[in-house]
């Protein structure tokens, strides 16, 4: 490195940051709910993976996500996925550029409360249209 | 002046300490200020230096939120000396520290070279898009092309954003969250044209992909400049800038 500096500067160590503030605590929590999207990901390519190994496989796979450790792992993902859905659009209108209606800007609420219709409104017809197709 | 200040209140001040010439470490020293409801913490810092011990060291000036001076962490998160009070601290005790992720330069004063640094780097004043003389007149701007960086341009250089950000805390390169304010504030200001000069900074390895969305640094910000969003704005202009760079080989991004 260069000369020692004379004024000798301090500099605190980065060490454990995230413990420091509610808001990073908050901010690694909803950062990890991404593994339990990952997570899921995994379950999906699973099934599929067990779908062209035939139709036993397929079945056995389809037995496994019936237990009831299957289904309170699916809660736990459904939760997190809620909250990694909403921390999402929350910080949506920081990324975006302005928006204006009709010569108005367009308030940070209601770009996060347009985001989150838009996922439940899909979420409602993956749903209808999966439950169509299995029956 | 010592006897007439306060109404019985008293407040126990932690103050972190660094005297470069004699300390290793910095250290917690307490100093009870007693007080008045109209107080700010800046003047409870004033009152230690004035009456209990003049060895203390900190910035001021304006005493009013717009010199940007007074930025320091107190109980643990960025605010401004003078706008914190000392009424809002119930429990009778407040911690005051140097800005985080700065170098400490002695007890309150950090060493903010690096930021000065990048300002310079980034031109922060208008390079007009076109040279006019005085005859032809002023550069016009409307309304919706004023609204457009206006909240930019709020920025008063407190530095709040840095010490709210871990990305910056972690990697000191990162030009940060304050300069790609002022740097957007430029960029999209109707009369300015040297937007692709500015882009090479906003784009390198130190640029706004170093941002991971913490978002802190607007809740921080004293002015509403929202520094967030000017960061984030900017990955969108890179990546478009990195990709076009493909098709049209004189865009900014290297």
């Amino acid at each position: 490195m260069n000369t020692p500096d004379p004024r000798r500067p301090y500099v605190r160590p980065m060490a454990g940051w995230w413990r420091r503030n509610p808001f990073f605590v908050e901010y690694m929590v909803h950062e990890a709910t991404a593994f339990f999207v990952a997570a899921y990901a995994l379950v999906l390519l699973v099934g599929l993976l067990r779908l062209a190994q035939g139709e036993v496989a397929w079945n056995g796979w389809q037995e496994a996500l019936r237990s009831p450790w299957s289904v309170a792992f699916h809660g736990v993902l459904l939760a997190a996925m809620c909250y990694h859905s909403w921390t999402w659009f929350r910080i949506m209108p920081k990324t975006m550029p302005p928006l204006a209606v009709r010569g108005k800007r367009v308030a940070p609420g209601v770009i996060t409360a347009c985001g989150v219709a838009a996922a439940v409104v899909c979420s409602l017809v993956a749903l209808v249209l999966a439950w169509g197709a299995t029956r | 002046m010592a006897e007439t200040s306060g109404n019985g209140k008293v407040i126990r001040v932690e103050v972190l300490r660094y005297r470069p010439e004699q300390d290793e470490e910095p250290f917690l020293q307490g100093y009870d200020v007693p007080f008045t409801d109209d107080m700010s913490v800046l003047q409870g810092l004033q009152y230690i230096k004035d009456w209990l011990d003049g060895t203390l060291s900190f910035r001021w000036s304006c005493r009013m939120a717009i010199c940007g001076s007074c930025g320091m962490m107190i109980d643990g998160e960025p605010r401004l000396a003078c706008k914190t009070f000392l009424r809002d601290f119930p429990a009778g005790t407040v911690r005051v520290e140097a800005l985080a992720h700065f170098p400490i330069e002695r007890d309150l004063v950090i060493r903010m070279d690096d930021f000065l640094a990048k300002l310079e780097r980034i031109k922060p004043y208008i390079i007009p898009k076109e040279e006019r003389t005085l005859a032809q007149g002023e550069y016009l701007q409307t309304p919706a092309q004023l609204d457009v960086y206006e909240q930019f341009s709020s920025c008063i250089n407190c530095l709040l954003c840095y010490a709210a950000c871990p990305q910056y805390g972690l990697n000191p390169d990162f030009v940060g969250p304050g300069i790609m304010a002022l740097l957007h504030r430029y960029n999209a200001d109707s009369r300015d044209g040297a937007a692709v000069e500015r882009m090479e900074i906003a784009g390198s390895e130190a640029g706004v992909f170093n941002c991971t969305a913490v978002g802190y640094c607007s809740e921080v910000c004293p002015k509403h400049v929202d520094p967030a969003n000017a960061v984030n704005q900017n990955k969108t202009r890179a990546a478009g800038d990195y990709f076009l760079r493909l098709v049209r080989p004189k865009g900014g991004a290297k």
